[in-house]
């Protein structure tokens, strides 16, 4: 019994990416969902290369935000359904441990796996190489925000039968400053200017969620677990 | 507070609010002298500044209107604090009446919020010749009023109402942590975007006939805020303690 608290969460962390292989389609559900609402926007707006390229960063980001919401949902599902997620939480570990492994593994699967497809999208929307590092960095802070912010949503709407409607109607409020930040990052990076100011921001969104986020969504199952 | 027993009585105070009959009767006390005031200051207020306060030199009559959207735009603001802060008492000190006090405040504040959308957008018709434009103060409202949503639902979502009320409070700490950091990213967002196209609403310094009634509607709503609140506050309580003594003896009586 007496594990401690890294180890528990590399424990969770591989259990939760062992499951996840074992499924391989609920693993590319997302970046498949990410690809297509990608290509809605060209064949809603307009095939010419020059206004996608304007439109991109807002394209890229928001598909980004509405595929992260798609999985969230099912971070602590499946283990509250099961009860799992009683016994984790009676497991005498520090709760916020599980969550943070949760959600990192989260992130490992849904949103480094959309920045690693991410360049290919970029491509099809006619965004320059040379704003490729900038976009790639700030899409991986950014989903590592959303991440965090889905946790809190996800705590708080697990317990409920049609929680899906409800939690984006939480999450996306909160992730508003994210968006607009990662997106002018990206646009920046497209004009030729400096994104090192929205990056900062972007940086400290992550880090204020990475250091408030693992309490209030522990807080968020603490109250639905009961 | 330098005395203890200031602090002993501050603290009683605090205690005793948080029993459901003291605090039922505390807003049925309370409610008409909040009527009172709220319905003599927004008198004066409409009055005075709807017909004795000059016309703006720029915008001539249209700028009345900001007696009815500037205080609309604080109280939702206002109500949102007094409902986070309520939230987290309850939490904290797990006090019940918190949480009634949160459920109390949240339409109210949606409604607050609603006022000070339709109103700007009513202002922007003759200023900026449209419904709406995203100017960063009408965009943040709209985020605001998003959050209002989001925590009055996720109260009603649950068919435990301990659960909902714990929920709903802690969404409600959440979303007052992230109201600086949406109002502040919409700032830049909207400097970047668009420049110098929007109309800026100059902030020149008020003469004393148009400020003077701007105040008194200030108060006004914050009145009838406290007022509106009470009332829910009431409703809220008798429903909650629906199974206890007291509460059939004051339905009674």
């Amino acid at each position: 019994m007496s594990v401690g608290v890294f180890r528990a969460m590399a424990l969770i962390l591989r259990r939760e990416l062992r499951l996840s292989f074992r499924r391989p389609d609920q693993l590319l559900q997302p970046l498949v969902f990410f690809l297509i609402v990608t290509t809605l926007f060209p064949l809603a707006l307009s095939p010419l290369l020059s206004l996608l390229r304007d439109m991109a960063p807002g394209v890229l980001w928001v598909a980004a935000l509405l595929s992260s919401l798609l999985s969230i949902e099912s971070l602590f599902k499946a283990d509250a359904d099961d009860g799992t997620l009683e016994q984790l939480a009676l497991s005498g570990q520090p709760l916020e441990a599980i969550v943070i492994a949760k959600t990192l593994a989260h992130w490992l699967l849904s949103g480094a796996a959309l920045v690693a497809i991410s360049p290919l999208v970029a491509t099809a929307l006619a965004i320059p190489a040379a704003a490729f590092g900038t976009m790639l960095a700030s899409l991986a802070l950014g989903t590592l925000t959303l991440s965090w912010l889905g946790a809190i949503g996800a705590g708080l709407t697990v317990g409920l039968r049609r929680g899906s409607v409800l939690l984006s109607l939480i999450v996306l409020p909160l992730a508003m400053p994210l968006l607009i930040f990662g997106a002018s990052a990206t646009d920046r990076a497209i004009g030729g200017e400096n994104p090192a100011g929205a990056m900062l921001f972007l940086a400290a969104l992550c880090l204020f969620t990475c250091s408030l986020a693992p309490l209030a969504a522990s807080a968020a199952l603490r109250i639905t677990l009961e | 507070m330098t005395e203890g027993g200031s602090r002993i009585n501050m603290w009683t105070w605090f205690y005793k609010l948080a029993s459901p009959p003291y605090a039922y009767r505390t807003a049925e006390a309370l409610m008409p002298w909040f009527f009172a005031v709220a319905a003599g200051m927004i008198g004066y207020g409409l009055i005075d500044g709807l017909v004795f306060a000059p016309p703006d030199y720029q915008q001539g009559d249209a700028f009345r209107i900001i007696y009815v959207h500037a205080p609309s735009a604080w109280l939702s603001l206002f109500a949102y604090s007094t409902m986070a802060i309520a939230g987290a008492i309850a939490l904290i000190w797990r006090i019940k009446v918190g949480h009634a006090v949160a459920a109390a405040a949240a339409p109210i504040g949606a409604s607050f919020t609603l006022a000070a959308l339709v109103t700007g957008s009513l202002w922007g018709r003759p200023m900026w010749g449209t419904y709406w434009v995203w100017d960063p103060r009408l965009t943040s409202e709209l985020i605001l009023l998003f959050l209002y949503f989001g925590v009055i639902s996720l109260r009603q979502a649950f068919e435990d109402p301990v659960r909902g009320d714990r929920a709903a409070a802690l969404l409600g700490i959440v979303g007052f942590v992230n109201v600086p950091i949406v109002h502040f990213s919409v700032y830049w967002w909207n400097s970047l975007h668009q420049g110098g196209t929007v109309m800026r609403l100059g902030k020149p310094e008020m003469p004393g006939s148009m400020l003077w009634p701007l105040l008194a509607m200030l108060c006004g709503f914050m009145c009838f805020f406290g007022a509106v609140l009470c009332m829910r506050l009431r409703g809220e309580i008798l429903g909650r303690e629906r199974q206890s003594a007291w509460v059939r003896e004051a339905v009674k009586a």
